[in-house]
Formats: C-alpha cells, sequence, structure tokens
C-alpha cells in the first residue's frame, strides 16, 4: 500500500434525499493498493456513498475526486478507471465464459485486438481454458466467483469496489476469494469493499465503519480494536452501533 | 432427520446446499421426487392443508404485499387464516411493537430491518406450531442480526418449533441442533457442542506483522495441512497432526516473521464445517 498516492479523496461530501441525510459530511482518503473496508448497520449510508464514488449518483454538497477524476463533472471518466462486482450481481448466467469477458470487454471499452490477447492469458491464469464455451450458469460457484473478480478488474482499474462480494458463499470459497483481494492489492488495484462478515473485517488495512450517515470510525483494524478495548472487530462494531442509536 | 417439538433447529450451509427446497418441500409448496417428510405428523402431500394451517413460513425473499401498509398486510393474512389480529396479538407484541408507529407506510417503504419484523409478524399471525425462516438474516448487519435471533429465542420459549435456515456459521451455536449442508446433502447433524467437541484435529491458530506473506508462507511449508484465515489469526493444521507449534514457530522465524504467535485452539464450527467439506472434496 502506498501511503502517499490517495486514490479517492473525499471532503464534506453530503447527500440528502428530502429532509433525509444519507450521507452526513464524509471525509476520507483511500490509498493506492489498500484494502479499505466500508462497514455499517442497514440503512447507514455504504449503498449512498457507494454511488457516489461509482459515478452514479451526484452527492447534494461537497467534494470527492476518484482515480483522480471529479464526482460531478467527470463520471465517465471515473467509470472507466474503475471496476465493481457485488454477489447479487457480477456475470450473466445465460452467457459463456468467453461472451461475458467479451460484454465487459465492450462495457469498460477494451479493443477486440486486446481483448483476445488478455483473455487468452485471463483463462490461462485461471486454469478455465477449457470452461471458454460453458455457460456461467454451469460453473461452481469458486469458479464463476473467481472469474467475476477477474472480469472486475480485466480492464486495469485503479480501483475495484466489491459489493458483499462474499454472502452465501461457503466458508473455502470464501476464503479464497480473499486470496484474489490480496492479490489484486499486491497488484496495486486499490480494492473498496463490503462486508457484512466481520472476520473479514480484519483482513482491511483500514476499515471505516459508518452509522447513521456519518462516519464514526476509521482505522486500522488494530487501532480500532484498541481503542474500543475491544478483542476482535465484532464487538467495535457492536459498540459503535448501538451507542449512537 | 427430525425435528423435536420445541426446537430451535438451524440448517447451515451456503447458496445451493439445498437448505430453501427442503423447506419449501415442508412448506407443502414444492413436491419431492422421492422419499417423504411430515409435518407434525402429517404428510407434506396428501395433508398439505392441514400442514398450510399450522406452519408460519418467512421465505428468503421479501413476499409481502408492497403496495399496502404495515397494518393492511398484518390484517390480510389474519384473514387468510380466518383468525384477528387482536386474537393473536400477544405472540407478536414484541415484535410489531417496533414497527407499529410506522402502519400507515407502504410495506415496500420500509427499511430492511422493519420489512423482516413485519414479515415476521405476519408468519405468526394466525398462531403456528411450527415456524420455517429462510435465511432470516441475510444481507443483515451484524447488530440486527443479533436483534433478530434474541426474537427467535423469545418465540421459542412461547413453545413454537423453528427451522431456522442461514449461511453465517456462528449463527448455528445459538441453535439446539443443526444440519450442515452442502451441495443437497446433510454433512452431520448434532448439537453445535457435540459437532465442535467432535473435531479431532489439533488446531493452531497463528498471525504475524504480515499476514497475507504468513499465508502463502505457511501454505509453501511442507508440514503444513491447511491454513484459512479467521479474523487477526490464522487457523492451521499440520500434516497427520504430527507438526508441533514449535515447528511452525521456527519456520516462521527463518521467514522473519516479526511479532509471532502461534498457540493451540479448540475449534469453532467454521473449523468444523469446513474440515467436513475438505473430506466431501
Amino acid at each position: 500500500m502506498n501511503q502517499q498516492v490517495p486514490v479517492i479523496t473525499v471532503r464534506n461530501l453530503v447527500k440528502k434525499f428530502g429532509s433525509f441525510v444519507a450521507n452526513d459530511h464524509l471525509n476520507f482518503d483511500v490509498y493506492q493498493g489498500e484494502i479499505f473496508g466500508f462497514l455499517g448497520a442497514n440503512g447507514a449510508g455504504k449503498t449512498t456513498a457507494m454511488k457516489i464514488l461509482c459515478g452514479l449518483s451526484s452527492p447534494t454538497s461537497g467534494e470527492a475526486k476518484v482515480a483522480g477524476f471529479d464526482i460531478y463533472k467527470e463520471t465517465e471518466k471515473v467509470k472507466r478507471n474503475i471496476g465493481y462486482m457485488s454477489q447479487k450481481f457480477s456475470l450473466y448466467e445465460d452467457l459463456t465464459v468467453a461472451e461475458n469477458i467479451r460484454f465487459f470487454s465492450g462495457v469498460y471499452g477494451i479493443s477486440p485486438s486486446d481483448r483476445k490477447e488478455k483473455q487468452q492469458k485471463l483463462l490461462k491464469d485461471l486454469g478455465l481454458e477449457s470452461a471458454k464455451d460453458s455457460l456461467i450458469g454451469s460453473l461452481p460457484l469458486g469458479w464463476k466467483q473467481k472469474l467475476a473478480f477477474s472480469v472486475a478488474i480485466f480492464h486495469d482499474p485503479k480501483i475495484v469496489f466489491l459489493d458483499e462480494p462474499t454472502g452465501g458463499v461457503d466458508p473455502i470459497t470464501r476464503r479464497k476469494f480473499w486470496d484474489l483481494i490480496y492479490e489484486a492489492s499486491d497488484r496495486g488495484i486499490t480494492v473498496f469493499v463490503t462486508t457484512h462478515y466481520m472476520d473479514e473485517a480484519e483482513y482491511c488495512n483500514r476499515v471505516s465503519i459508518m452509522n447513521a450517515g456519518r462516519i464514526e470510525a476509521l482505522d486500522t483494524p488494530e487501532n480500532l480494536k484498541k481503542q474500543y478495548s475491544a478483542k476482535n472487530m465484532d464487538e467495535v462494531f457492536l459498540k459503535i452501533a448501538r451507542n449512537t442509536e | 432427520m427430525e425435528v423435536q417439538k420445541g426446537e430451535l433447529f438451524g440448517l447451515i450451509g451456503p447458496d445451493g446446499a439445498g437448505k430453501t427446497t427442503l423447506m419449501r418441500i415442508l412448506m407443502t409448496l414444492l413436491i419431492q421426487d422421492k422419499g417423504m417428510a411430515t409435518m407434525n405428523g402429517f404428510d407434506v402431500i396428501k395433508d398439505y392443508k392441514k400442514i398450510r394451517n399450522m406452519v408460519g413460513y418467512m421465505p428468503g425473499r421479501f413476499s409481502l404485499y408492497q403496495d399496502l401498509t404495515v397494518e393492511e398486510n398484518l390484517n390480510f393474512f389474519a384473514t387468510v387464516f380466518k383468525t384477528t389480529v387482536s386474537e393473536n396479538y400477544d405472540l407478536i407484541r414484541d415484535i410489531y411493537i417496533q414497527i407499529e408507529p410506522f402502519k400507515k407506510r407502504l410495506a415496500g417503504k420500509l427499511s430492511g430491518g422493519m420489512k423482516q419484523k413485519l414479515a415476521l409478524s405476519c408468519a405468526l399471525i394466525h398462531k403456528p406450531e411450527i415456524l420455517i425462516l429462510d435465511e432470516p438474516t441475510t444481507g443483515v448487519d451484524a447488530v440486527s442480526r443479533k436483534e433478530f435471533w434474541e426474537m427467535l429465542k423469545n418465540l421459542q420459549q412461547k413453545g413454537i418449533t423453528i427451522l431456522v435456515s442461514t449461511p453465517y456459521m456462528d449463527e448455528a451455536m445459538l441453535c439446539n441442533r443443526v444440519a450442515l449442508m452442502q451441495k443437497g446433502k446433510v454433512l452431520d447433524i448434532d448439537t453445535p457442542r457435540n459437532l465442535v467437541d467432535g473435531y479431532t484435529r489439533k488446531l493452531y491458530a497463528i498471525r504475524s506483522n504480515d499476514m497475507h506473506r504468513l499465508i502463502l508462507d505457511l501454505r509453501s511449508y511442507e508440514k503444513t495441512d491447511s491454513a484459512y484465515a479467521f479474523g487477526q489469526y490464522l487457523h492451521v493444521t499440520g500434516k497427520d497432526d504430527e507438526v508441533e507449534a514449535t515447528e511452525f514457530e521456527n519456520f516462521l522465524m527463518r521467514k522473519n516473521h516479526q511479532n509471532l504467535e502461534v498457540f493451540d485452539i479448540q475449534p469453532t464450527i467454521e473449523d468444523v464445517f469446513m474440515e467436513l467439506l475438505g473430506i466431501e472434496e
């Protein structure tokens, strides 16, 4: 992780829906290659903030830059420099492996000639060459997840947003998925991840915890545990989410 | 499998384990290809009408009427079962009281936690003897999950038999007994305590300053059998369980790991599940 190079900067970010304040003056930086855990209770405002950072929604006030681009004026450039994956939506089940790669390459603006070369390398790296023409729906979950993540970073984005990527997944597959996250981080890709598994919060370089639209805590898991005299992140989370209600 | 009267029984397993299919068969919403099942002694095929009257069901996907209000949904389900909200209010009071201030709100406009409470109230309004809950805590934050399990414990004390499914292994500990499921099969059924006690492998917790390098180093070590991340520690087993803590420690010190900790640890239900998955594969 490179502490010198922020790839996301957020200053006094506010998002209101009518009188409801979904994001209340958010301030934080995320650095290059960092694994940043974005936690919070349901309804705390995580999804709203993520949509803004992905260029899908405009804030009410405040500033934010993602991969160096302004989230008001340069949303198209933001989108080209990020990847996105969630457990709910990742790949099209009724398209083949190759068709999915082709589709997402198009979406992310990769030229057909680049695609062919990259696709070969990707399938080789994942050991999926023989499954090229298989429907996604027919693949085991572990392979599907690996592929979904690889597709989300196929265009070498600066940042990849992972929205509950491991929900409902068996415990071994869930852990293998974190191996992929670490590998991406080693390659310099910033990983911005939400999860309801508190053990996964421990795997992040830093963690922010939101409650009622505000960031209540932001630090390394180690420091948060000290600060809240908690023996694990589950306790930290419970203390923050229960105290401020 | 059998579930005893008054039991809080958990179906534990990831997506694709077959939890929902089993629940839908028990709920008489799906017919099995082979075999038989009874609910309170009634056959799920022949006696489906009787079963539907004595069972409450909360499906995984929110399936109340989004364009009816909270109050209207509850009245609707009470009427379908030929009862009234006031008749069985005792049963749902603790839960419903939390959403009552919003009773004029459309169900579709409720937050996730409130939808969950309304769905549970609707599943209980005809005073079922058996309650079936399909992944009620999936996608729910850690605090709301704890509160939901407290509600379940209260319902169990009122004599309701509860069958609940979850992909969260830690919730297994809150059940009287659990079935661990994977890919359509039951791997084991027992109390959580017995499952954990039945784990016979020698398990170590290991950590250092650089957790990612630690896991890579341990996996490259010829004496390591498995190394998985468990929160702030790795849980590690050695080949044939004959590797001592000091061997791991010496190996990792040679690899220059700082602030190294290696100690024996008791397994969690997740270790048990992962061991069963490993054997299965």
